[in-house]
């Protein structure tokens, strides 16, 4: 009982703590190569554990997301619906990919979720993002190896489920 | 679980993720965002919110916090010195030409009283802290660490030692998040030094970076000329440093020249701003004056209806300062 209550903590932790880093600056130069973390990390636990991960989840970290940048409310939310949409989706199949297949399947994801940004920005009457703005996607799939292989082996350790 | 659960989803679809549980949520976040759009709820939200929200952006400010107190724990001596030692020379020129203007701010004030207006060159300033918080999306925001209980209202100035930096858009209980003026969204009516010319300064879309694509043709503009805020519009006072232009072409339609200038605020490296407290005194055109006419006794008496609607001042004329600074608003 107290191991599941830690499963969840830690979940719930690792939630917030994408959220805060989303938020934390890199000096000027780096800035571009920031990877979208909410998005890194729903798709873990997402492929991770099934059961807590669900649309509704998904909405409401966009919706915190949101909340915390301050652009505007239900973009994030819609982003990170879709995503996990797709993740689950074909959860299946992403789960038994060789590690470099998963890591394109990441890229993927993550360009569709910049193109999705895009549109809904262009909506809003947004200009067009310089041509830096699309390596974040490349920096979050290169990433994703070492924090698949990292949350996995903490999560090992702890023996949580 | 997970394990048990595994055996009965199929290969292609998984089974938590309807299709029209999809839609749904993409509707509602499509309906959030309309909706916030139009009517700005988030920031109300946000506000009510705030309790949460403002300890994650202190949270999140910490690492350039600490990055900030690393740098100067580490600081060899020599370089803390040899920064002691500018801005004390930087503090003895700044004060000797003070002393020198105070002489001639005496002798403005005076003749300011003569001439019965209110314009002081007081500043009443505040001294905040930037958060280290990335807001995301082009990142043409600053937070603050003062809020709605500082007494910190949305619309106020943000100056840096060097110029102009923005003025507060959004304001929560201890927090605040500041446009700076080169914002694409953001416009700033300015002044040229040198020639007198008004136009406006745009933010651009590249970053860094402030355009003025309106400048006729025959105006004589140069690189290397000061911008100054005119004060037109009323938010921001005249006279404060705007930028430096840094190249003059020809506009694309060719009916305007635009410049493009640097801030001379260090909108990447400030620390510590101020925020201005008074609001600029409207500086629009003056009050229509009502048409003095002979007395009303004198008046003959069939123009008395007709003279007193022309007294009437117009309500039309509404003067320029009601115009916000700000064209459009980031959305």
């Amino acid at each position: 009982m107290s191991r599941h209550r830690a499963g969840t903590l830690w979940f719930v932790g690792t939630l917030v703590f994408a959220l805060a880093l989303m938020l934390v600056p890199l000096p000027g130069a780096l800035e571009p190569f920031k990877p979208y973390w909410p998005a890194l990390l729903l798709l873990y636990w997402a492929l991770e554990s099934e059961d807590q991960v669900s649309l509704g989840l998904a909405f409401v970290v966009g919706l915190a997301a949101d909340l915390l940048t301050g652009v505007v409310l239900g973009e994030q939310a819609l982003r990170l619906c879709a995503l996990v949409f797709i993740a689950l989706h074909f959860r299946s199949r992403l789960r038994f990919f060789p590690m470099w297949q998963q890591t394109l399947a990441v890229l993927a994801l993550l360009l569709n979720d910049r193109v999705l940004l895009l549109v809904v920005r262009m909506l809003a009457g947004g200009s067009l993002p310089p041509a830096s703005w699309w390596l974040s996607p490349l920096v979050g799939a290169a990433l994703w190896p070492f924090l698949f292989l990292l949350l996995d082996d903490l999560r090992t350790r702890a023996r949580i489920q | 679980m997970a394990r048990a659960r595994d055996e009965s989803s199929p290969l292609f679809a998984g089974n938590s993720a309807g299709t029209l549980r999809l839609i749904m949520y993409l509707a509602l976040a499509m309906v959030l965002m309309v909706l916030d759009h139009r009517n700005g709820w988030l920031w109300r939200v946000r506000y009510t919110a705030a309790t949460v929200v403002e300890p994650i952006y202190r949270l999140a400010g910490l690492p350039s916090a600490g990055v900030r107190t690393l740098s100067v724990a580490f600081a060899d001596r020599a370089r803390l010195t040899e920064q002691n030692q500018r801005l004390r020379e930087d503090l003895l020129l700044a004060n000797a030409k003070l002393n020198r203007m105070a002489a001639v701010a005496e002798q403005n004030t005076r003749l300011k009283e003569l001439l019965d207006t209110q314009h002081s060159l007081d500043l009443n300033v505040q001294l905040a802290r930037v958060i280290g918080v990335d807001m995301g999306a082009y990142r043409y925001r600053l937070t603050l660490n003062m809020g709605a209980r500082d007494g910190v209202r949305a619309g106020q100035p943000v100056i840096d030692a060097h110029g102009v930096l923005g003025q507060v858009r959004e304001v929560l209980p201890t927090t605040s998040s500041v446009m700076l003026i080169t914002d694409p969204a953001h416009a700033l009516p300015v002044v040229i030094e040198r020639s007198g010319l008004r136009t406006v300064a745009y933010g651009s879309r590249d970053g860094g970076e402030l355009t003025l694509p309106n400048i006729p043709l025959a105006a004589d503009v140069k690189p290397g000329d000061h911008l100054l805020t005119s004060g037109l519009g009323g938010r921001f006072p005249p006279g404060f440093p705007v930028g430096e232009v840094r190249s003059v072409a020809p506009a694309a339609s060719g009916m305007f020249q635009e410049a493009r200038a640097t801030p001379a605020a260090d909108i990447d490296r400030s620390d510590d701003v101020l925020l201005l407290h008074d609001l600029a005194e409207p500086q629009g055109p003056p009050a229509p004056v009502v048409p003095a006419g002979p007395a009303a006794d004198l008046a003959p008496r069939g123009d008395l209806p007709a003279a007193a609607t022309t007294a009437q001042p117009a309500p039309a004329m509404a003067p320029i300062s009601n115009r916000p600074a700000t064209i459009g608003g980031t959305p």
